[in-house]
């Protein structure tokens, strides 16, 4: 029996791909970035037929949003085509497609779409998924920390109604505290690059390029 | 409304691109009057994180989506006035360091590293939801001020200060 | 039918085969770091494929997010969608700092393509 979320989902991938092989070939980078978000709604729109929402919010607003802005902000401090180059780069191509083979070979082994019987379904996230919404006895008055005797080891502490934060605040909240500082540390790496230095310090050259004789940022066709 | 019928004119390019976008008199109506709601729906989007599709990340991002529409449509530096980038700055950290604090005060009142019943033993479900809620206000700060850095550090039209110029910071 | 049943994981193989292709064989940076973000999102569909949960009569997963505190019908499986999230977040994090070297790479050599810079360097060291 077809599992009917696929019928939409096919048809949507074959545009995913569609779009991403446009991305790629496209000469302009106004084009490839406009078409960069494009990809990225799309994918939020793949997301949504498969019931991941939280992940189609995340990609919609990050991937659409905010992935495009910082391209055309690139895109207008260095230049808008690229060069000109061979369509395809046969080495590069069989790379790709033994690779893909080799890749398309190993899902033999995956469990099929939507299957109840995946082992992802039988282990720690169902005990997960059954337990009740709201205050729970096990989480009544206790004096010491989460583990310990007496406390039921199948508390997810996930007792609001949405399992994804829960899962992300408290199951998996060592991994979100580390996103976090990557976050921060992606903010202080694009403070100390690109940063305006003041001129004669060390290493910076003077403010005109025209001066030196090279290409001014921005004004490249 | 005094802005002359110059608005109508073709794309705005040179050094004036700011300040004559900010004249287009439909651009500036429509910019501020959605950004408070665009405010309003990120707020939304990070408190109700756990009673629908949501949280700390995508409500984060929303926020920044509003500044930035402030930065396009009356340009950087007018965000850069209104908004002081030391302030920035500063959420950027604080954010990242919230975070860590709740966990830390887990540790402190006896329990595990971002064990959230500690901080109130006697109702320890409700603190756990609560302690899940102030995790998730942490991280929409640090997103929400990374992204607005990103955007304010990527319109900076000259990459040196000229002798003489001050440097506005950011 | 054994296509349909890996559709999902074949696509996402291939958007991450196009990706691949457009990093080994683009010379633009810009267009590499674009291609690097199509290479993350492509595992991110076998990912979120993995958690798409079907029972056996039939009955389609819903949404893992309980309504009215009574779950309604069987959930898809939640772990992959928490782990996607954090991973598209980091991923627009590299992006980010990718795009702040190149900027700084142009603003140093004049140009992002990749040949010019390898020239220019080979010039230098000569």
């Amino acid at each position: 029996m077809i599992n009917p979320i696929l019928i939409l989902d096919m048809f949507l991938l074959l545009l995913v791909a569609a779009t991403a092989i446009a991305v790629i070939t496209v000469r302009s980078l106004l084009s490839a970035t406009v078409l960069a978000g494009i990809y990225s709604l799309l994918m939020a729109l793949v997301w949504t037929n498969m019931h991941a929402l939280d992940v189609a919010f995340t990609e919609a607003a990050v991937g659409a949003g905010i992935s495009t802005i910082l391209l055309l902000g690139a895109l207008v401090l260095t230049k808008r085509f690229a060069n000109r180059e061979a369509a395809i780069h046969p080495p590069a191509l069989a790379i790709c497609l033994v690779t893909g083979a080799l890749l398309i070979y190993g899902t033999f082994d995956m469990p099929t779409f939507g299957d109840p019987n995946a082992p992802i379904h039988q282990y720690r996230v169902p005990e997960m998924l059954d337990q009740e919404v709201g205050k729970h006895p096990s989480a009544a008055p206790r004096e010491q920390g989460h583990a310990h005797a007496g406390h039921p080891q199948d508390d997810f502490n996930g007792h609001v109604p949405n399992t994804v934060t829960s899962l992300l605040a408290a199951y998996r909240s060592y991994d979100t505290m580390f996103e976090t500082t990557v976050i921060f540390v992606a903010g202080i790496s694009l403070l100390l690059l690109l940063r305006r230095r003041r001129e004669g310090e060390d290493g910076v050259p003077a403010s005109s390029a025209e001066q030196r004789g090279e290409p001014r940022e921005g004004s490249q066709p | 409304m005094s802005d002359a019928p110059k608005s109508a004119s073709p794309a705005p390019s040179g050094p004036d691109a700011g300040a004559q976008m900010s004249q287009q008199t439909l651009i500036r109506v429509v910019a501020k009057m959605t950004i408070p709601f665009i405010l309003a729906f990120g707020f939304y989007v990070i408190l109700h994180g756990e009673l629908g599709p949501g949280g700390g990340f995508q409500g984060g991002v929303i926020l920044a989506a509003a500044f930035i529409l402030y930065g396009l449509v009356f340009g950087a530096d007018e965000l850069r006035r209104r908004i002081p980038p030391p302030f920035i700055d500063a959420c950027m950290a604080l954010g990242a360091l919230f975070y860590a604090g709740v966990g830390l005060a887990s540790l402190l009142a006896g329990g595990n590293f971002l064990d959230y019943g500690m901080l109130a033993p006697e109702h320890a479900g409700d603190m756990e939801a609560k302690g899940m809620s102030l995790v998730e206000y942490g991280v929409g700060l640090t997103v929400a001020s990374v992204m607005v850095t990103i955007y304010l550090m990527i319109s900076e039209r000259r990459s040196t200060l000229r002798p003489g110029e001050k440097a506005q910071g950011l | 039918m054994e296509v349909l049943g890996y559709f999902n994981y074949w696509l996402a193989i291939v958007i991450m085969m196009i990706g691949f292709y457009g990093v080994i064989a683009r010379r633009n940076l810009l267009k590499q770091a674009i291609a690097l973000g199509l290479f993350q999102t492509g595992v991110f569909l076998f990912y979120v494929t993995m958690g798409v949960y079907r029972a056996e009569d039939g009955t389609p997963g819903v949404a893992p997010i309980w309504t009215d505190a009574a779950k309604t019908g069987p959930f898809d499986n939640p772990l992959p969608h928490v782990l996607m999230l954090t991973a598209i977040v980091v991923s627009v994090s590299t992006l980010a700092v990718a795009v702040a070297i190149i900027v700084s790479i142009q603003r140093k050599y004049g140009t992002i393509e990749e040949d010019e810079i390898l020239a220019a360097n080979k010039r230098d060291d000569s």
